[in-house]
């Protein structure tokens, strides 16, 4: 394995190892946080399954409603009823933390303009199919609200996943390996060096006692 | 003030415009392309796509995906539900996980 480019002292070792254990401890850190991650991940993909198919359930329905509608009123009357929409919505985005992932959070906030009736549309023209098919969209809207939090959460934590795994693969296979042959080396320099001026002194005194 | 907007073919989004979310019609990859950056820069939120336009996208949209902001969440279009959405999940906790996980249906 590769040694690092140090000073071969004494110091160099005892700093050495030092870093050694802090990178033992991170390490372990490190995998603690990977296995919660993938723990609350786990969590969410099952959420998100059950999300989806109610989503596609309830969407499924509205597109049926609103073809109705469509059928029986006629496109055209339908987009002069809808061109100018009477309600906005909006998010307000917070923000939650999942082992210091941050994930932003979604909450509806809906703006109707203030006027005599609450309807959004001239009923002149509509039949109660569109009525069915606008409430069912505001209902499948606020699910999909929540399936839109919940595949955020997903991704990012994915990602913070893939992250994390690389950072405890580089400490695991390449930082804390480099450190011990290091020290070893270290080690092994600094007893060949002690042999060599022990054997130098011997020498020098037989020469001097010759 | 965040804003939702929905991208797809224009005979299934429609409806989404009566109850007050900003449609915008596309068809093709090209499409999407123009229209996201805009929509990314209008503060929008959350970017509802249609199936059949987002996988046209693929590519163009993962790259949005380690962002905050905006959430992209494939939605089926009146065509029917291709699954993609879901999959598309999977394939990602795949990816972070190493393996494929298949939960029961609950």
């Amino acid at each position: 394995m590769a040694i690092l480019n140090v000073n071969l002292t004494r110091i160099e070792s005892i700093n050495l190892k030092k870093s050694l254990k802090t990178a033992q401890k991170g390490h372990k850190l490190l995998k603690d946080k990977l296995d919660e991650l993938i723990k609350q991940l786990l969590k969410m993909v099952q959420e998100n399954q059950k999300l989806r198919r109610q989503t596609d359930e309830m969407l499924k329905n509205t597109y049926q409603n609103f073809m109705l509608a469509k059928a029986v009123i006629g496109e055209g009357y339908i987009e002069e009823a809808l061109i100018i929409p009477r309600k906005s919505v909006s998010v307000e985005i917070g923000e939650t933390s999942i082992m210091s992932v941050k994930i932003p959070e979604f909450h509806f906030q809906e703006k109707q303009e203030e006027t005599e009736n609450k309807a959004l549309y001239g009923f002149a023209y509509t039949t109660s199919e569109l009525d069915r098919a606008i409430e069912s969209f505001a209902e499948v809207s606020e699910k999909l609200l929540e399936l839109a939090q919940n595949e955020k959460a997903i991704e990012l934590i994915a990602n913070e996943i893939e992250k994390t795994r690389r950072r405890v693969n580089a400490i695991e296979n390449v930082t804390i390996p480099n450190y011990i042959d290091t020290i070893k080396y270290i080690g092994l320099k600094l007893s060949e060096d002690e042999r060599a001026s022990t054997s130098r002194l011997m020498k020098i005194k037989e020469m001097l006692v010759k | 003030m965040y804003k939702i907007a929905v991208v797809g073919d224009k005979e299934s989004i429609f409806g989404f415009s009566a109850i007050g979310m900003d449609i915008f019609p596309a068809y093709e990859e090209e499409d999407v392309k123009q229209i996201i950056p805009k929509l990314i820069e209008e503060n929008y939120a959350i970017i509802y796509i249609t199936e059949s336009v987002s996988r046209k996208a693929e590519k163009y949209l993962a790259k949005l995906q380690t962002n905050q902001i905006p959430a992209i969440v494939t939605i089926p279009s009146n065509a029917g539900s291709l699954h993609y959405g879901e999959n598309r999940i999977k394939d990602m906790v795949q990816k972070a996980v190493g393996i494929e996980i298949n939960f029961k249906e609950a």
